[in-house]
């Protein structure tokens, strides 16, 4: 099968044209070694079968981005029989700027001349066979947005496919030209593929091509030490980049014809000149965020219940207090899905018809293994599905939060949140771009994690990805309802929700504080440049969203039948079995039935279970490493009891809101009753009572589990994110930073003199890190040493 | 009149003289066509001052203060 490769800019229409051509085809792939998304599919109406390999979008063939490296490597090696170019019209300068590279390339190029109808609608023409003429490869006029063209360009580019192109340069008028055929005249004696390509490159000095031919560089330099342009001096690089826009300002102006016009205002510049205005960019962007989280979690749509004044009715609730007392049946259910004494958003709409399905699959499964043997079911019930539904639970929420943001990214205005936020976030060693996915952290780490691919730079990503479990997610909420609410009811102290924004605060303040720190220690460097396109406002297109939600789906779907669905099973069989292999449901059910008047006052076979926990694996583990949280507040000197708090957090690396749930089951077993309410206040008020822990104790232990390794989803999702090698360390990075948020929050809570101790400490590391960095500057990056290096040889050479 | 792109105020046009800066950064700038002869214009200041929006080459270009001082600018009438 004939193999062709889509290259072109980023918002050149390109996702569009291959989404067109491959229709339902397409998968998503990696390629090798990075996170960037690799798409392939098969083109059918032709007369042969072809298959399409997306490249990612580039402006050039540089070797500095990954995006770049991938996109030549894979022209280069793979060759594909032919590379279909597209070229955005409304900006075709700079579009084809990349055609003067790939052109240089010895294989078979086409020209799609994209979004053919907005120059038309601005009255502007363009002649495609003038600059098929001047350019001197073929140029077909598309629209991948109207879906015209699609077959011409496809027909010509297989006709083209089998004849073999030499490459061409467009240097041959400038002064570099000499030097270029030598070189490539060189490399092709050598045997090289694409050498007029590589000589190209090799006179740009371009790093990868000096470390595969080493032989040639001494030509270049050669001719550098000779060679004096009035503008650029010695500088090739520049001369290139230079022939290439002239070559390009010279062959298109007389192929585009533009309308005499003054300036007019287009519609995007107007929407523009609103949304990153001086007084209301910034309050517009933090309204639009307000709302796209208020549409994905919110229970009180657009607040009519609180406006309300809790006058709307709930659904079950007696008459008498404002109810409807409907009575519980599917058709009641249903409608509780969307409104229960307020409105939902839509995202909590979706999330619990979602619940009712899997709800629906649980009764089912429990009916299907009634007849089993107890630990059957069990393990099917508890283990495989509880597990499995807990994770997907989430889906519809991610789900819907990823549309809202695809949205963003689609019409162009992500890349104005960026430039309007950038100034901030540089001050932290980031960019602006690394705000989208942060704030995606309050919804879900998931989609928060694997949006850091917008982030150019390794070291940004890194850390980006390593704090985004510190902006809380929603599934940690119940543990800081339940806490917090525990606390007020219990002590008496406080205000639930001053407590709950106050840790919402301090998971930010350890996330800035902890990407100051990895920039002034482990990934020093330089701030990542921002020089960015800001893509013309569009409507995003409704099939490129979809498209991007199911390989989202896909995705997820994926990491929860593997790796959760294996951890969870290692939780419920550390949880359900004691060290002598007993299963612990069995033993309470023999229990009760020797003696069921006497249990009846536990809540029957569960009560008991639970109320033998500390028997099982988890138990034990939870009791072995009760000690580790001493300086935390809630180790060894809650006494006996205090091992259910290192439980919970252990089963909170399944899914967070566990924490709270393992609370409820463990009640039993410390506090002797069987409790279980909506918020988990009453497991919270029941687990204070029974292990006495204190105030400072308790806040330390949200601290934790906000802070500290994220859910196992979240994990699998950092795995798969993060740069080879880096997995370990971020998990480790999030045991000690959470630990250390903990130890100081009840130190400093339980005593109060220990703030000073605290300060001088982080005063002596502040101090420490200072003179350090002072002693050993950023080293200089490869390169910069490298072309130190090469202008040393050619002073020394011109000295000779 | 010379002078820094990062010293332009809204507004203003010009043609590029020369471009500095480091390797990495200064291949960028050349890659989405700052090079010298281009004409540019300041379209606005981001709310907060910095970054800088361009147009160039009929698009619309962002980049930080810091990278404009890279782009010697030959200011136009």
């Amino acid at each position: 099968m004939k193999k062709f490769a889509l290259a072109g800019n980023p918002n050149c229409g390109k996702t569009t044209l291959f989404n067109l051509l491959t229709g339902s085809t397409a998968y998503v792939g990696n390629w090798p070694g990075v996170t960037v998304d690799k798409r392939e599919g098969t083109y059918k109406r032709g007369e042969e079968p072809v298959k399409i390999v997306d490249l990612p979008g580039i402006y050039s063939l540089s070797p500095y981005t990954p995006e770049e490296v991938i996109s030549r490597n894979f022209i280069l090696d793979e060759k594909p029989d032919c590379v279909i170019n597209i070229v955005d019209a409304t900006n075709l300068e700079r579009n084809l700027y990349l055609t003067t590279q790939l052109m240089e390339i010895d294989v078979p190029v086409i020209i799609a001349l994209n979004m053919m109808d907005a120059v038309e609608k601005a009255g502007d023409r363009i002649d495609a066979k003038e600059l098929e003429k001047k350019i001197g490869l073929p140029v077909v006029q598309i629209s991948a947005l109207k879906n015209t063209g699609i077959k011409e360009l496809m027909d010509r580019a297989i006709k083209i496919s089998d004849e073999p192109r030499e490459g061409k340069t467009v240097l041959h008028d400038s002064p570099l030209a000499h030097l270029v055929r030598d070189v490539s005249i060189a490399l092709k004696g050598a045997k090289v593929e694409a050498p007029l390509f590589h000589a190209v490159k090799l006179a740009e000095m371009d790093e990868i091509e000096v470390k595969m031919h080493p032989e040639l560089v001494s030509m270049v330099d050669a001719f550098k030490a000779t060679f004096k342009d009035d503008t650029f001096g010695s500088d090739l690089e520049a001369v290139v980049a230079d022939a290439r826009y002239k070559y390009i300002s010279a062959n298109y102006s007389t192929a585009y014809e533009r309308r005499k016009r003054g300036e007019v205002l287009t519609k995007s510049d107007k929407a523009d000149k609103i949304l990153t205005h001086k007084i209301w960019g910034i309050p517009i962007f933090l309204v639009i965020l307000f709302a796209i989280f208020h549409l994905t979690f919110s229970e009180d749509l657009f607040f009519i219940g609180a406006m309300s004044g809790g006058r709307l009715p709930t659904l079950f609730g007696a008459v008498e207090e404002g109810g409807l007392g409907l009575e519980e049946n599917a058709w009641t259910t249903l409608l509780a899905c969307f409104y229960d004494g307020a409105v939902f958003s839509p995202g909590v709409m979706i999330t619990n018809l979602w619940t009712w399905c899997l709800d629906w699959v649980g009764e089912l499964l429990g009916l299907a293994t009634a007849n089993a043997p107890l630990w059957v079911g069990s393990f099917v019930g508890d283990g495989i599905w509880g597990g499995l539904s807990a994770v997907l639970g989430f889906l519809p929420q991610i789900l819907v939060l990823f549309l809202f943001f695809s949205i963003l990214e689609d019409s162009g205005y992500m890349a104005r949140v960026a430039f309007i936020l950038d100034r901030i976030f540089r001050r932290f060693g980031l960019s602006g771009r690394a705000f989208m996915p942060m704030i995606m952290g309050f919804g879900c780490s998931l989609p928060a994690m694997i949006n850091t691919r917008t982030l150019a730079d390794d070291n940004e990503r890194t850390a980006t990805i390593r704090v985004i479990p510190m902006f809380s997610c929603g599934a940690k909420l119940p543990i800081l309802t339940a806490i917090a609410g525990g606390i007020v009811q219990y002590f008496g102290v406080g205000n639930a929700d001053l407590i709950t924004y106050g840790m919402y605060l301090v998971g930010i303040v350890t996330a800035i504080v902890c990407v100051i720190l990895m920039r002034s220690t482990t990934m020093r460097g330089e701030v990542p440049p921002f020089i960015m396109e800001l893509p013309a406002y569009h409507l995003p297109l409704f099939k490129g969203l979809m498209i991007h939600l199911w390989d989202k789906t896909k995705h997820f779907v994926k990491k929860a039948f593997t790796i959760i669905f294996a951890s969870t099973i290692v939780i419920w069989f550390l949880s359900s079995f004691s060290w002598n292999w007993k299963f612990l449901l069995q033993d309470a059910q023999e229990l009760f039935e020797s003696d069921p008047v006497l249990y009846a006052s536990l809540e029957g076979v569960e009560g008991l279970v639970n109320m033998h926990m500390e028997n099982s694996i988890l138990g034990s583990i939870g009791m072995l490493i009760q000690p580790l949280f001493t300086p935390l507040g809630f180790g060894s000197q809650l006494g006996k009891a205090g091992w259910v708090f290192a439980v919970a957090a252990l089963t909170g690396l399944v899914a967070k809101e566990n924490v709270i749930a393992t609370f409820g089951t463990l009640a039993a077993s410390v506090a002797g009753a069987y409790i279980a309410t909506d918020e988990g206040i009453a497991e919270a008020v029941a687990m204070i009572s029974a292990t006495g822990i204190t105030i400072p104790a308790l806040i330390s232990f949200i601290a934790f589990n906000m802070v500290t390794i994220p859910c196992f989803a979240a994990c699998a999702t950092a795995k798969s994110e993060l740069p080879k090698g880096k997995f370990s360390w971020t998990l480790l990075f999030w045991l000690v930073t959470s630990y250390i948020v903990g130890t100081v929050i009840y130190l400093v809570g339980s005593w109060w003199w220990t703030v000073f101790i605290v300060l001088a400490v982080i005063a002596a590391a502040v101090l420490g890190l200072v003179l350090w960095n002072r002693k050993h500057p950023v080293a200089l990056s490869a390169e910069e040493s490298e072309e130190a290096l090469l202008e040393e040889a050619a002073v020394a050479e011109e000295e000779k | 009149m010379t002078k820094l792109l990062n010293e332009f105020s809204v507004g203003e046009r010009g043609v590029i003289k020369t471009v500095s800066g480091e390797g990495k950064i200064r291949r960028r700038l050349f890659d989405m066509g700052v090079t010298p002869g281009a004409e540019v214009l300041l379209r606005k200041k981001a709310p907060l001052g910095d970054p800088l929006e361009l147009t160039i080459r009929g698009y619309e270009l962002t980049l930080r203060k810091t990278e404009a001082a890279c782009v010697l600018m030959e200011v136009k009438e």
